[in-house]
C-alpha cells in the first residue's frame, strides 16, 4: 500500500519555474516613466510642458546649427550663402579661432608654445591633484613648470627662468640649513641667499641673451583664451597659499599681524574687482615715472591675486572655525609647536572642510578674468567685443562668438567642479 | 575737501609726467617705435584683420606719422584703448599720440590739456529708423524710444536736439555699438542714433539693409582727429603737418603711384616743397627732407586712404560729403606748405 498516496498527489513539480519577466506595467521604460514622469496629474502636465519646450528648442536651434556656414569671408557672404534661411555664420570661427584662443598679436608661428605650455600644465598639475596615485618624481616637473611655462609663453633666453629657479633652490637650501636654529634666521637667510643669487644671475642673463632663446613676445600680445588661462592659473595658485596665510594671520594672537590681515581682507573684499583693475591699469601709470614699463599683466595678476586671496582667506577661516577646540588643544598637549600643529593637525582638516568653498572661489575667479576686457586687454571676451565684433566683415555676429566663449569656459569650469567632487570623496574619512 | 587734495595730487603727478615727457620726438626716435593709441575696434577706422594686422582710416594716420618720423610705416606699436582709458593713456605718456576717432571739443582741448592736431574726419550724429516706421524727418520722432550708447557725447546731443525741438523721447541706454544694433534690430527701440559713419558701417551688415533708412538730420558736429599731450609743440607740429601733408597731397594730385616720380622734382614749387626736393621743411620739423614722401607712400594721400578704408567701394560705403577737399565743396583744407 505504499503507493496509495501516489494517487492523492496530483502533481509534483520536479524543476524550478523559469524566471518570468515582471508584468509589463511594472518594469522597464513604462514603469520608469510612470514613476518619474507621470506619477500624478500635476507631474504629467509638467512633463508635457517640458517636452514641448525641449522639442521647440531643438526644432528652432537645430536648423541654425545644421545650416551653419563654415566657409565665408564676411557676414554678408554668409547671408548670401544662406539665402534667407536660418543659419549660423560659423565662418567667423573658422577665420578667427586663433584670435579667440591666442589673441590677435601673438605670432602665428609661435602658437605651439602656449599649446605646449597648456599640455605641460595638465601633466605637471596631475601629481598635485591626484596625490599618491602618481610617482612622486613627477613633483619635480611641477616645481619646474612655472619657469618652463614662462619661458615657453614669453620667450627670451632660457637663462632668465633658470636663474630665477636657481635663486629659489639656493634660498631654500639656505633656509633648511638655518631653520634648525630658528625660523626667523631661516627665513631671512633664505631670502638673502636668493636675492644674492638673482643679482649675480642677472649678469649671466645679460652675458648670454641668445642662449636657447625663443622669440620674445611682449605681454601686450597675450590675448584670447590663453590670457584667461594664464590669469586664472597663476592667480588661483598664488592666492591659495596667500589666502591660507591671511586666514592664519587673522586668527593670530599678535595684534599687528592680526590687524594687517583684517584690514587687508576687509578692504579688498569691500572694493569691486573692476575698481582694482582700473587702479592697476590707469591710476598706477600716474604714479610711476614716465617710461617705466611695469608689465600690465603682472599688475593685473597682482590685483586679481590679492582679490581672490582675501576671499579664500575667509573660506579657510570658516574651515578653521569649524574645527572643534579639542583639536587645537590636542596638538598643544602633544607638545607640537605652532607650525607643526598647523601643518600636521589643523590645516589638513580645515582645508578639507574648505574645499567646496575654495573651488567655488576658484571657478568664480576664473570667470572674473574676463573683466580685464574692460581695461582694453584682449582676453576671449575682449577679442569678441573689440576687434572681431567691430570689424567691417563680422559686425553683427553675436551668438556664434559668445557661444564659443561659453563653451570654452564651460569645459574648464565643469572640469574643475567635477574634480572637486572627486577630491571630496577621496578625502572623506568619516563614516556616513 | 579730501577729494580735492587727492585729485590735486593726481594732477601734480600728471603734470610732472607731462613735463618730463617733453621731447617726444627724441623719445620716439631712440625707441625706434611710435606708440599710437587706437580703438579696440571701429569698423573701417581701426580693426585688426585675420592676421592681426591693424587696418583702417585712423590706423593710416599712425602709420603715416611713423613713416614720417622713423621712415618705417611698420614701426608702430598699436595700443588699443577704450573710451574709458584713452585719455589717461595719453596723459600718462603710455602713448605718444591718440588716433581714435575722438571728437575735438572745448573741454578736451582746454580742460584735459590735450592738443588736437587737426581733423581727419568730419562726422555728425545721425538717426536710423526702420523704413516701415514711415518717418522722414527726425522732427517726427515725438515719443520715440531711442537706442544710444552711454557715456558718449551722442547722449548729450540727443537730449539737446529733442529739447530744442520741444519733442519727447525715451532713451534706451546701451554699452557698446554692437549691442545697440542688436537691440535695435530686435525692436527694443524705434530709433538708433550714433555717429553717421558708424550708422553706415553697421547698416552695411544688416540682414536687410534696405529696410532701414538714415534720416537727413545731422544733429551734432563731431570733428574727429588725432591728438597729443599739451606741452610738446614740436611733436604736435609733426603730427599736425603729417596729416596736412596727406591732405595737401590729394589737393596737389600726389598719389602713392606717382609720389616717387614727383619727388625727383616737378614744375610745381609747392609739390617740390612738400616732397623735399626744394626748401627745408623737413629740417624745420627736425625730420628728414623726404618725411612727407615717406608718409604719402605708405597708403597714398588722404583721398586714397579714405577710399581704401571707408569709401564708396568698401562695404561701409561712405560718401566724401563734408570730407571732400575744399575745392570740391568739402571741409578738408590744409594750410599751405610754404
Amino acid at each position: 500500500m505504499s503507493d496509495t498516496h501516489a494517487q492523492s498527489v496530483a502533481f509534483v513539480r520536479e524543476t524550478e519555474i523559469p524566471p518570468a519577466p515582471p508584468p509589463e506595467a511594472q518594469s522597464g521604460a513604462v514603469r520608469w516613466m510612470q514613476q518619474n514622469l507621470f506619477s500624478s496629474v500635476f507631474n504629467s502636465i509638467l512633463t508635457v510642458i517640458s517636452f514641448t519646450f525641449i522639442a521647440w528648442l531643438v526644432i528652432n536651434v537645430y536648423p541654425w546649427f545644421a545650416n551653419g556656414i563654415w566657409q565665408a569671408d564676411s557676414i554678408r557672404e554668409c547671408r548670401e550663402l544662406l539665402d534667407g534661411k536660418t543659419g549660423a555664420c560659423f565662418a567667423v570661427l573658422t577665420e578667427r579661432w586663433n584670435q579667440l584662443l591666442f589673441g590677435f598679436s601673438y605670432p602665428v608661428e609661435g602658437y605651439w608654445r602656449p599649446t605646449t605650455a597648456f599640455v605641460l600644465l595638465l601633466v605637471s598639475i596631475a601629481p598635485v591633484l591626484a596625490r599618491g596615485r602618481l610617482p612622486n618624481a613627477m613633483f619635480i616637473l611641477t616645481a619646474i613648470y612655472p619657469f618652463l611655462a614662462y619661458w615657453l609663453i614669453w620667450g627670451g633666453t632660457i637663462m632668465t627662468p633658470v636663474v630665477a629657479l636657481v635663486g629659489f633652490v639656493v634660498g631654500y637650501m639656505a633656509y633648511s640649513r638655518l631653520v634648525t636654529r630658528s625660523f626667523a634666521m631661516g627665513a631671512f637667510g633664505g631670502t638673502a641667499a636668493a636675492i644674492v643669487t638673482w643679482y649675480l644671475g642677472g649678469f649671466l642673463v645679460d652675458a648670454m641673451p641668445n642662449f636657447l632663446a625663443l622669440a620674445e613676445v611682449p605681454s601686450r600680445s597675450m590675448g584670447g583664451f590663453m590670457l584667461n588661462l594664464i590669469l586664472g592659473t597663476v592667480c588661483v595658485s598664488l592666492s591659495i597659499p596667500l589666502g591660507i596665510l591671511l586666514a592664519l594671520g587673522r586668527q593670530s594672537n599678535m595684534p599687528i599681524v592680526k590687524g594687517i590681515c583684517v584690514v587687508f581682507i576687509e578692504f579688498i573684499r569691500g572694493v569691486p574687482l573692476i575698481t582694482l583693475l582700473f587702479v592697476a591699469n590707469v591710476v598706477l601709470a600716474y604714479f610711476l615715472p614716465p617710461g617705466t614699463t611695469f608689465d600690465l599683466i603682472l599688475r593685473v595678476i597682482i590685483m586679481i591675486t590679492m582679490f581672490s586671496a582675501a576671499y579664500i582667506a575667509e573660506v579657510v577661516r570658516g574651515g578653521l572655525a569649524a574645527l572643534p577646540r579639542g583639536q587645537y588643544e590636542a596638538a598643544d598637549s602633544l607638545g607640537l609647536d605652532y607650525p607643526q600643529a598647523m601643518r600636521l593637525i589643523i590645516l589638513p582638516q580645515a582645508l578639507k572642510i574648505s574645499i567646496p568653498g575654495i573651488v567655488n572661489v576658484a571657478v568664480g575667479l576664473f570667470k572674473d578674468t574676463v573683466l580685464v576686457s574692460v581695461i582694453s586687454m584682449f582676453d576671449t571676451v575682449g577679442m569678441i567685443r573689440g576687434p572681431i565684433q567691430q570689424s567691417t566683415n563680422w559686425l553683427g555676429i553675436y551668438w556664434e562668438l559668445f557661444g564659443f566663449a561659453a563653451l570654452l569656459f564651460f569645459i574648464v569650469c565643469y572640469s574643475i567642479s567635477q574634480y572637486s567632487q572627486w577630491l571630496e570623496r577621496q578625502l572623506q574619512t568619516d563614516h556616513r | 575737501m579730501k577729494k580735492s587734495v587727492f585729485f590735486g595730487a593726481l594732477a601734480v603727478a600728471g603734470a610732472a609726467a607731462t613735463a618730463s615727457a617733453a621731447a617726444t620726438l627724441d623719445e620716439v626716435k631712440s625707441r625706434g617705435k611710435l606708440n599710437c593709441g587706437v580703438t579696440t575696434g571701429v569698423p573701417g577706422f581701426a580693426e585688426p584683420d585675420a592676421n592681426g594686422e591693424w587696418q583702417g582710416f585712423d590706423v593710416a594716420v599712425c602709420r603715416a606719422v611713423a613713416a614720417a618720423v622713423l621712415g618705417d610705416s611698420t614701426a608702430v606699436e598699436f595700443v588699443p584703448t577704450t573710451g574709458k582709458t584713452r585719455f589717461t593713456a595719453l596723459a600718462s605718456g603710455e602713448i605718444d599720440m591718440l588716433a581714435r576717432n575722438t571728437t575735438w571739443t572745448f573741454s578736451r582741448d582746454v580742460d584735459l590739456k590735450f592738443e588736437f592736431t587737426g581733423v581727419n574726419y568730419y562726422d555728425g550724429q545721425g538717426f536710423m529708423v526702420p523704413k516701415d516706421l514711415g518717418v522722414s524727418s527726425a522732427k517726427d520722432l515725438d515719443g520715440a524710444t531711442v537706442c544710444i550708447q552711454t557715456g558718449t557725447t551722442t547722449e548729450l546731443n540727443l537730449a539737446d536736439f529733442f529739447r530744442s525741438n520741444n519733442i519727447s523721447y525715451e532713451p534706451v541706454p546701451i554699452e557698446t555699438g554692437a549691442e545697440a544694433v542688436q537691440q535695435y534690430i530686435a525692436g527694443a527701440c524705434d530709433v538708433y542714433t550714433t555717429d553717421a559713419s558708424a550708422l553706415a558701417a553697421q547698416r552695411a551688415n544688416f540682414e536687410s539693409p534696405d529696410d532701414h533708412v538714415l534720416l537727413p538730420e545731422i544733429v551734432s558736429k563731431e570733428p574727429l582727429g588725432p591728438l597729443v599731450r599739451h606741452g610738446d609743440n614740436e611733436w604736435a607740429d609733426i603730427v599736425r603737418w603729417t596729416l596736412n601733408a596727406l591732405i595737401t597731397a590729394e589737393e596737389l594730385g600726389v598719389t602713392s603711384v606717382n609720389v616717387e616720380e614727383l619727388a625727383a622734382g616737378t614744375e610745381n614749387p609747392e609739390v617740390n616743397r612738400l616732397l623735399g626736393s626744394e626748401g627745408d621743411l623737413g629740417g624745420m620739423l627736425g625730420l628728414e627732407a623726404d618725411w612727407a614722401k615717406n608718409a604719402i607712400s605708405v597708403a597714398g594721400n588722404y583721398g586714397e586712404i579714405f577710399e581704401k578704408n571707408i569709401g564708396a567701394s568698401t562695404p561701409i560705403g561712405l560718401a566724401r560729403g563734408l570730407n571732400a577737399q575744399w575745392t570740391n565743396g568739402g571741409l578738408i583744407y590744409s594750410p599751405p606748405f610754404r
